[in-house]
């Protein structure tokens, strides 16, 4: 089938809803209206109102009673409208979510999927182009994913479903209908903590994944430069034999993330190459990163997302060095 | 033993019908002619902008536009309440209680536009910046409540929330401690039946949301939210009542977003016109349009040259937003009251590599 990230995600929910009983969406507005991105349209009819329902504004306690469903046996999805609102589940996200299984020593694990859309460049509403998967993946106990493709996007996601652990599944907004991809219309995986190479070359690597992840394509094809590139797809944990194997033989790195560049998953793959990769670099590490401010509003968004020509601007500063 | 520990009703009060007939007992007195005139006037410029930005919405020259069809007396009826000292805070949907606190329609674009320098403009009256994330701004009027006790002014906080927002935990947080503190704090709660696609009664099982003040130890009393005149009339004795030493209050105002939520929204998707219908009649500018000619205040002249001069007043607004010029280093230097060595770097290399061209 011919999909978007939005439909290959609905058509994995689908499957996983088909799969196995115990799996119930919840969240804002995930019901009736499917969702406003429409991710979770047509479910409510398909498996009614106690496996596709809508919540309390509360964020907070979305969490928090998916937390006692799944101790309760079930396998909740719950959705947050928006990465921004994230922030404030935080609290049952990090104490709660992450912690149950190592506090019980295994005995009560959390399997979990917290899905939501994030980050910029679509000219959205305060509050509403977060990037948080730096935050969420320093807490540990906590898989974070996040897809740049409608193929991938499926993949983990039903991969996701058969974890018995809390997810952090994060969807760029920016990417949900930027293009269509043929993708199979039966389940399969996508491996969790499996880095994807979509570019191969040799003159440098450059790490990415979600919203950037087409912006450094594109760099790479228009310049004609001979890259790895690296998408991710799982932050948490890191895939670090595909990234050290890489620039090991590159010899050089180039980072690109839209998030903050200071204390971010940049600032980690860095640290990552310079304790197990130092002596085969030619170049130091390089970063293209959002600023170390809150993201502003759309007015100003597109001064802060780095785009195309700070990808470019990277890549000839490593050619050259 | 047995007994009955608490008791608790609410009052509900509608001071102008829908036909604009008025309950003499309730008629709030302080208010003179020229008012009703301002407040009808205030409640269509809410309308007309709400016309306005949507069309520039739909016409590409805006981002996601959040129009206030329908709850126009809510926002007058309680802002027209406040003095200029004080505070108004706002959720994301009070536009037209920004401009009544002395908000320009300017800041207002501005910011729907995407650039803070509207939210800095708005810093003016003691009103604060509209709030995206729901009840977020609840314990922050708490907290202006108590800095003006602390302070000794005698001044009030008033502030907003959805039907929705009062499920959130900062709901109930912010106006437990409003209680616990005995702040000058005002809480609309500008119930529209709607949060996005989801209905009131999904939010709650309780029969008002105005109770929720028992669980604080506040006032309530709900009133109906299309009438600006009982809207205007419960805020002014909410504030009287706090300023000689009462409780906290919250005021439910019962209206109905006729409208999508924003312009990301198609409400056709999970409500059918015909639950919008019965509201209709019930809009906030008919039934005060009936009352203001009925008592020979306003006739169809006073009404094309109001929108007329409303009209300047919006288009003018938005040919100085095409003036606006923004200035991408302040990103970097409201990041803090100083400037970091690592961010002037950022900032530095911006320009130097012309990031912004």
């Amino acid at each position: 089938m011919m999909a978007n990230m939005i439909s290959a995600l609905n058509n994995a929910l689908d499957l996983c809803l088909a799969e196995n009983e115990d799996i119930v969406i919840m969240g804002e507005d995930v019901a009736k209206d499917g969702g406003v991105f429409r991710v979770t349209d047509g479910l409510l009819d398909k498996y009614g109102p106690t496996r596709v329902m809508n919540t309390p504004l509360a964020e907070n306690s979305i969490i928090g009673t998916a937390i006692g469903m799944a101790l309760g046996g079930l396998h909740p999805f719950p959705e947050i409208q928006f990465g921004g609102f994230s922030y404030q589940a935080f609290s049952q996200i990090m104490h709660h979510a992450a912690r149950f299984r190592t506090r019980t020593r295994s005995k009560m694990p959390i399997p979990m999927v917290i899905r939501f859309p994030a980050s910029g460049g679509v000219g959205g509403p305060e509050i509403h182009s977060e990037s948080p998967e730096a935050i969420f993946s320093h807490i540990g106990s906590l898989v974070v994913i996040e897809s740049s493709t409608p193929y991938d996007a499926k993949g983990l996601l039903i991969a996701a479903s058969h974890l018995h652990d809390p997810v952090i599944f994060i969807e760029p907004t920016k990417l949900y209908r930027m293009f269509k991809q043929e993708i199979p219309e039966d389940r399969y995986e996508v491996p969790i903590g499996k880095a994807n190479v979509v570019n191969h070359g040799d003159d440098m690597t450059i790490i990415t994944y979600g919203t950037m992840s087409p912006v450094v394509q594109n760099a790479v094809k228009d310049k004609n430069v001979s890259a790895d590139v690296i998408d991710l797809r799982t932050i948490n944990p890191l895939d670090e034999k595909t990234i050290l194997d890489s620039v090991k033989r590159t010899g050089k790195a180039l980072i690109v993330h839209e998030d903050q560049k200071s204390f971010s998953v940049g600032a980690e793959v860095s640290a990552l190459i310079a304790e197990k990769a130092m002596f085969d670099l030619k170049a130091p590490i390089l970063r293209v990163a959002g600023f170390h401010t809150p993201i502003p509003m759309a007015g100003y968004e597109n001064y802060w997302i780095p785009n195309e020509k700070r990808v470019s601007q990277a890549i000839d500063s490593l050619l050259s060095a | 033993m047995e007994k009955t520990v608490f008791n608790g009703s609410v009052k509900y009060i509608q001071v102008m019908d829908e036909n604009g007939n008025i309950d003499k007992n309730l008629y709030p007195k302080d208010l003179a002619d020229k008012d009703l005139i301002e407040l009808y006037k205030y409640m269509s410029l809410g309308r007309e902008m709400s016309d306005k930005l949507v069309a520039l919405q739909r016409a590409g020259l805006m981002p996601t536009i959040v129009p206030i069809y329908g709850e126009e007396a809510t926002q007058a009826g309680s802002a027209y309440a406040l003095t200029k000292d004080d505070w108004l805070l706002p959720t994301f949907r009070q536009h037209l209680s920004l401009i009544i606190k002395g908000v320009s329609i300017y800041s207002i674009f501005l910011y729907f536009k995407g650039y803070e320098e509207g939210f800095n403009l708005g810093a003016v009256n003691n009103s604060g910046p509209e709030i995206a994330p729901v009840g977020a701004g609840i314990p922050h009027a708490a907290g202006v409540a108590f800095s003006l006790k602390y302070k000794k002014k005698p001044n009030v906080a008033l502030t907003y929330v959805g039907d929705g927002g009062t499920s959130e935990g900062d709901f109930y947080e912010g106006m437990n401690f409003a209680g616990v503190n005995k702040v000058p704090l005002v809480t609309i709660i500008e119930d529209n039946e709607w949060a996005i696609s989801v209905p009131r009664a999904q939010q709650t099982a309780a029969e008002t949301l105005a109770q929720k003040a028992f669980a604080v130890g506040a006032d309530a009393i709900q009133v109906d939210g299309n009438d600006v005149l009982a809207v205007y009339k419960a805020t002014k004795d909410a504030i009287d009542s706090i300023k000689k030493g009462g409780r906290p209050y919250i005021i439910e105002a019962l209206t109905y977003r006729m409208g999508m939520h924003t312009t990301a929204d198609d409400p056709t998707k999970y409500r059918p016109e015909s639950e919008v219908d019965p509201w209709k009649p019930k809009d906030p500018l008919i039934r005060m349009k009936k009352y203001l000619v009925s008592k020979k205040l306003w006739n169809d002249d006073m009404e094309a040259k109001m929108k007329e001069d409303h009209n300047k007043l919006l288009d003018d607004a938005m040919e100085k937003i095409k003036e606006f010029k923004p200035d991408p280093k302040s990103i970097f230097e409201t990041a803090f009251g100083f400037m970091p060595d690592s961010l002037k770097e950022e900032e530095d290399e911006a320009v130097k590599n012309n990031f912004w061209q």
